[in-house]
């Protein structure tokens, strides 16, 4: 019996060592790493920040500036409440003393300076197959924008949910590092496009069904799903007769321009402030975007919940 | 003849009335329904995909100020769940701002109605209606399924 106690005890013990090794925070860059610091370019940021969506969650809510970006919103979900962080130029509340290697780390590791996950809250799946040239301007660019005072609130997570070590496991099924790169048997305007999709504006983060550990599933990529809050429905965009199959190419480019969709309706919900990102790129980006996602063959989505 | 045919038209317009009152959810959805499409016939001008038509212009304008009188009322207390609405509880719940942008949109439509006379005048005054869209649909309508 003690033998058996002292095999369990010591099975526990590998078992958390293991999940302490596997669970690992792994960032990409040293976070003094000065090459990342050079050749930056904030006007090729902007675009970054523009087609990344940034706003979308940092921009502090109830106020018009899109760019002020206090953080604040709260993501609402299944696990609890994601409250997004300040990530304006404040030096204390925000990401003002980051370097370029830290906002690497962040977007393309789903890792802090302090070497802490972050949540998968924070599309870090999508940012990781970007080009980290484009994430350094992206940082060029955040410098020249307003600080604004005041940290976000913690995040309010159930156990197991709030345990940042879980994240790690979580990434080792989750979480594709590899980059994008060009298929040339496409187009470039559709490999432009897919860029701008898979590795910025992070199209698929809300318009996937996702499983029970809020993993994206594959077969339902783009096919849309519930949303993060579990109450409302983000619809299909594959070439599926309930998706897109009707839209044309300018159906999609002007809904992501003006947020009017061809039948004379307007989107709804969180794409409005998407739709303000997309109206800030220039018209061949968001043509491109709609060559990428007009591409898409279509899928059955996953079964939606019966109406009330 | 006549008189039976305006006793059909009055009948109509009661029927029409009394629905309005007891369905509050159904008259805003065909209301909103008209505005879209409407609004879809100006879209494909917008787009280069039709060419421009002052009727259809106006016609798209004159639905958007119809709604904007029509429907602040069509809230009633007792029409938050229901009917397959897409109205979310925000509506209630900040009731005068949802008013006032309805004013603001009936307002905007009726300028830009006394402003088109033909495609360049189109092109200056409607620029920016379908921004009152979005604005109240990011706030108060769910997502479309």
């Amino acid at each position: 019996m003690r033998r058996f106690l002292l095999f369990c005890v010591l099975f526990a013990a590998a078992a958390a060592a293991e999940f302490w090794w596997l669970s690992a925070p792994a960032p990409v860059f040293a976070a003094n790493s000065d090459a990342m610091e050079r050749g930056g370019d904030a006007s090729r940021g902007k675009l970054i920040f523009d087609a990344g969506g940034c706003a979308s969650c940092h921009a502090a809510p109830g106020q018009e500036d899109r760019l002020a970006l206090g953080g604040g919103y709260e993501l609402k979900t299944a696990f609890g409440s994601f409250f997004a962080p300040n990530i304006s130029s404040h030096p204390d509340d925000g990401i003002g003393r980051w370097t370029a290697a830290d906002l690497v780390n962040a977007m393309q590791a789903g890792v802090s300076p302090s070497g802490e996950h972050y949540f998968p809250a924070f599309p870090y799946t999508t940012y990781a197959h970007a080009k980290p040239d484009d994430i350094r301007d992206l940082m060029f660019y955040l410098r020249t924008l307003a600080p604004v005072p005041g940290k976000s609130k913690p995040h309010t997570l159930g156990f197991p949910f709030n345990v940042r070590r879980g994240v790690g496991m979580w990434k080792l099924a989750n979480f594709d590092k590899a980059p994008i790169t060009a298929d040339p048997a496409q187009t470039p305007e559709w490999n432009r496009g897919r860029y701008l999709a898979d590795a910025l504006g992070h199209c698929a983060e809300c318009h996937s069904g996702r499983d029970f550990m809020g993993g994206i599933v594959s077969k339902f990529r783009y096919a849309g799903g519930a949303d993060p809050e579990g109450k409302d429905w983000v619809p299909n965009i594959t070439q599926h007769k309930d998706g897109l199959l009707a839209w044309s190419l300018k159906d999609i480019s002007w809904t992501l321009k003006t947020g009017e969709t061809p039948d004379g309706d307007s989107v709804g919900g969180e794409m409005n402030k998407v739709v303000k990102n997309m109206a800030q790129l220039p018209d061949a980006d968001r043509d491109a975007i709609a060559v990428y996602i007009k591409s898409l063959p279509g899928l059955d989505g996953p079964p939606k919940p019966p109406k009330k | 003849m006549i008189r039976s045919l305006l006793a059909v038209g009055a009948l109509v317009c009661g029927i029409g009335a009394v629905l309005a009152q007891s369905d509050p959810i159904a008259t805003r959805k065909a209301t909103m329904k008209k505005v879209g499409e409407a609004n879809a016939e100006v879209t494909k001008i917008n787009k280069g995909e039709a060419p421009f038509d002052l009727v259809k212009v106006q016609a798209a304008l004159t639905a958007m100020q119809g709604a904007a009188k029509a429907m602040p009322a069509l809230f009633p207390d007792n029409s938050k769940t229901g009917g397959d609405t897409a109205a979310l509880p925000k509506v209630w719940e900040t009731k005068a701002d949802f008013d006032a942008r309805w004013e603001k949109l009936g307002k905007e439509a009726a300028v830009a109605a006394a402003a088109i006379k033909d495609e360049a005048t189109f092109k200056v005054a409607y620029a920016d209606m379908g921004k009152n869209c979005g604005g109240c649909h990011e706030s108060y309508r769910k997502k479309q399924q």
